[in-house]
């Protein structure tokens, strides 16, 4: 019997939502199971409601899905919020000294400290072991691997946590094996080559990492941040300076001022912050300093949602900035193909001196996906730099495909001139408008040579299908998963990502599209903004949009739902 | 020494009798005197008349957007510790627009040298306050005049211990090229602002009413730079007089003592890169 679980674990903030899920997302994966993870927050640092979904299958997922079997409650909120969601063969998992209702006729496992942890002060740790192990004993999985990890996250607490932990798992686990259920992992194994639980965030730290990164810089901003801080935090190991900034102004300067001295440099922001950025954007691409900047969306206008999820920034990267300047963007869909796409940025800013842009948002950075080490392979530093000297030198030399040779300060006697004014080939400032002319057509032939290298289509689903979903980003995975099911139950179709923004592979999304008999586009913004750019650029239109702008990701089951009567 | 002519590069826009005009050859002076060469400085720069500065010496330039000179600067001094790192800026530029930076530079303490342009006007604009106005200063903008005092930013920077805070003034050369000197020679963030007279459009502010009113602060019995309030009421001194000189010093560590150090060749030629299986260790 095929396996797909979903486990929702929800409390308040501070009661130990994440200390519960890490670790048994991590087991679980361990133990052989492919998951998926999402987390559901709210802006504030205590109490209120979060949680988060692990999505256990025994085979590859892309996405999460609605509805829930297991329910961990840490408080009476998520009881009364999931109670709904929850299968009728689900099974509640609560802290009895927070949840003191419990729904009828729905199978329950209460678990105390006392019972837990008797004649201890372990405080949060017993419930919290406690559920990850329960939820391991109620689907079979042998607790050892849980209470490894926990003694590796608590070792630095001291060996009385560490027991504290392995007690409550394994207790907990002994009272979920006695729970019977229909489903169990126990015949599921771990494969020969260890699989990773990483989210979209980690994969664009690790690509930059991988990438020959050298510099970050940034503002704190959800959902930006968890991005910064896995940089940050492997920084130290791999020689990577990292700076705070006052404000995203600062930020994005620091890591131009930065770049120009030579090392691959990136920032990145949200929303509200990015706006504050789009002076430095220019700035980038006038003086032709490579930079990469990520932004990762949250719905907006302004504050918005803050920690929600949404793609209504498009546009914004699009044609932010004063003026006609070159510039790429692009937008992972998974993990792996983030990890790939912040190694190519880097290479592509580098290569053609100019701002590469990486759109995510709050469910691509945080939720965690299972992948496999081959889908991060080593990847290629080209910094194509000029490094023969030679004096008199030009930063803006005019060459037919608009690059320019770079060298860095101090690299020899050549002086490299930059300037955000319009500029003579050796950097001055000029109002000489035939020179105008020339440097603005050098600027913007760079992007001829750099749509050669765009592509980033991802095919899912029957090849020759009438009905066609194509979607950016983070939908990846829940529009290959729609796609899937549709045509398991007899209905061909096909899925098109587009991971590659701009400049717009106009060739291989006309190809890809043109044919499409009934075109329908996934997007999770108000007006379709990928939509208008494809009328912009093929003349193609979808002949319907399914959209979604609530701040919550796209499901499989949303976007079956949405496309019945159409399809 | 070297030779001045070295530092020769295009030639300027600045109005005639500039207060620009002093300022850049005493720089130069004092580069040639330090055995600075071109190649061995970097001069970041914003947008105003003093912005243009780097164009008209030879010098490597990176000339960014207005208010926004500490943080390219700043960026460039992390990844590179061994060119000279100069940062200049009009008062509308460093005080106005880019106010937070400053601010960031006094706590950051990187090693670079801020020379601020203080002409007390916006010129490039054509003739508005600035920050550093005084209290009643008319403009078309302002035909009732500034209703409120200047910015001291001096004592600002003495409040946040910026590691070195001077003033000069382009009216003495000699006195503005030492200090050009100690600054370019100190360890961490050297904040020089220079009174630079606008003789376009301020017309109250002139080499003239500076000369009567400025003299220098080491002349001063027993002035001590590292004593924090007598330089505080130092930097707070304006209008009747206005001292001149080296107002306050502390020792700090340089900002990018705290930070991995990078080398340009191997920026240029990454030899290893993290290993990817390395990277991948703490995600099983």
């Amino acid at each position: 019997m095929a396996v797909d679980l979903n486990i929702l674990i929800g409390g308040a903030a501070g009661q130990g939502v994440h200390a519960i899920s890490l670790p048994l997302a991590k087991a679980l994966v361990r133990h052989g199971c492919q998951v998926i993870t999402r987390q559901d927050y709210q802006s504030r640092i205590r109490g209120g409601h979060l949680f988060n979904v692990i999505r256990v299958a025994d085979r590859p997922l892309l996405s999460g899905r609605e509805g829930v079997d297991l329910l961990v409650a840490l408080n009476q909120e998520t009881v009364t919020l999931h109670q709904g969601e929850l299968a009728p063969d689900g099974v509640l998992i609560y802290d009895a000294a927070h949840v003191k209702e419990v729904p009828a006729g729905v199978r329950s496992l209460a678990l105390s400290h006392d019972t837990l942890l008797p004649g201890t002060q372990a405080g949060e740790i017993a419930v919290n072991a406690g559920a990850s192990g329960a939820v391991l004993g109620l689907l079979q999985v042998p607790v050892a691997g849980l209470t490894q990890l926990l003694a590796d996250t608590f070792a630095g607490k001291g060996p009385e946590v560490v027991e504290w932990n392995e007690k409550a798992a394994t207790r907990g686990q002994e009272l979920g094996e006695a729970i019977p259920l229909a489903v169990t992992l126990a015949g599921i194994t771990a494969p020969p080559e260890p699989r990773l639980l990483i989210s979209g965030h980690e994969a664009l730290a690790l690509g930059a990492l991988a990438g020959g990164l050298k510099f970050i810089c940034g503002y704190p901003m959800t959902p930006w941040t968890s991005l910064f801080n896995a940089v940050s935090q492997r920084a130290a190991e791999w020689q990577v300076v990292v700076e705070q900034a006052e404000d995203e102004i600062a930020a994005i300067n620091m890591a131009i001022g930065a770049s120009y001295a030579g090392a691959r440099a990136l920032t990145g922001t949200s929303g509200g912050g990015f706006c504050l950025m789009t002076e430095g954007l220019g700035l980038a691409a006038m003086t032709e300093t490579p930079l990469v900047i990520v932004v990762a969306m949250r719905p907006g206008p302004s504050t918005g949602l803050p920690t929600r999820t949404d793609q209504g920034d498009l546009n914004l990267v699009l044609y932010s900035g004063q003026g006609d300047f070159p510039r790429a963007v692009l937008a992972p869909g998974t993990p792996a193909q983030g990890y790939l796409l912040m190694a190519k940025a880097l290479n592509l800013a580098d290569r053609y001196q100019l701002p590469v842009l990486i759109l995510t948002d709050q469910y691509f950075g945080d939720s965690q996906l299972t992948h496999t080490a081959p889908e991060f392979p080593e990847v290629a530093v080209e910094r194509a730099l000029s490094l023969e000297t030679t004096t008199p030198y030009e930063r803006y030399a005019l060459t037919p495909d608009g690059v320019s040779p770079r060298r860095l300060p101090g690299m020899g006697p050549g002086l490299v001139v930059a300037d955000s004014d319009e500029h003579t080939p050796d950097g001055h400032l000029t109002e000489d408008l035939s020179v105008r002319i020339q440097m603005q057509a050098k600027r913007q032939r760079k992007l001829e040579g750099l749509v050669q290298e765009l592509g980033g289509l991802t095919f899912a689903g029957a090849e020759e299908a009438p009905l066609t979903l194509a979607c950016w980003g983070s939908s990846l995975g829940p529009v290959h998963e729609a796609v899937t099911r549709l045509n398991q139950a007899g209905t061909p179709a096909r899925m098109v990502h587009l991971s590659e923004l701009w400049p717009f592979p106009r060739e291989a999304v006309a190809r890809a599209l043109g044919s499409a008999q009934k075109l329908v586009l996934v997007e999770g913004n108000y007006t379709g903004q990928l939509n208008g750019l494809l009328r912009q650029e093929t003349g193609l239109q979808a002949h319907h949009l399914i959209r979604r702008y609530d701040g919550l990701p796209f499901t499989p089951e949303y976007i079956l739902k949405d496309l019945k009567g159409i399809a | 020494m070297l030779p001045l002519d070295l530092y020769d590069s295009i030639e300027s826009a600045w109005c005639p009798g500039c207060g620009n005009f002093p300022m850049l050859k005493a720089f130069k002076e004092a580069l040639a005197e330090l055995e600075i060469r071109p190649e061995e400085i970097v001069v970041v720069s914003g947008i105003g008349q003093s912005s243009k500065f780097p164009h008209y010496l030879k010098c490597h330039t990176f000339n960014g957007i207005h208010g926004r000179t500490l943080p390219v600067a700043t960026g460039f001094r992390l990844v590179n510790r061994d060119l000279k790192v100069v940062a200049v800026a009009g008062d509308g530029d460093c005080y106005g627009e880019g106010g937070n930076h400053l601010l960031a530079a006094f706590r950051r303490n990187p090693d670079i040298t801020l020379v601020t342009h203080n002409n007390q006007v916006y010129g490039l604009t054509k003739g508005q306050a600035s920050p550093t106005s005084d209290q009643g200063f008319k403009s078309l903008i302002q035909p009732q005049g500034v209703p409120y005092p200047p910015l001291h930013t001096l004592a600002l920077a003495v409040a946040q211990d910026c590691s070195w805070v001077a003033r000069g003034f382009a009216g003495e050369g000699e006195h503005l090229k030492n200090l050009y000197k100690e600054a370019l020679t100190h360890k961490g963030f050297s904040f020089l602002e220079v009174l630079q007279p606008c003789v376009t459009f301020n017309k109250i502010n002139t080499y003239k009413w500076y000369r009567q009113r400025v003299y220098r602060v080491a002349e001063t019995p027993d002035y001590d730079p590292e004593n924090e309030l007598w330089a505080y009421q130092k930097a707070k001194e304006w209008g009747e007089r206005i001292p001149l000189g080296v107002i306050y010093r502390k020792v700090r560590p340089a900002l990018e003592e705290a930070y991995p150090r990078l080398e340009i060749k191997s920026l240029a030629r990454p030899e290893s890169t993290p290993p990817v299986s390395r990277l991948l260790a703490d995600f099983y």
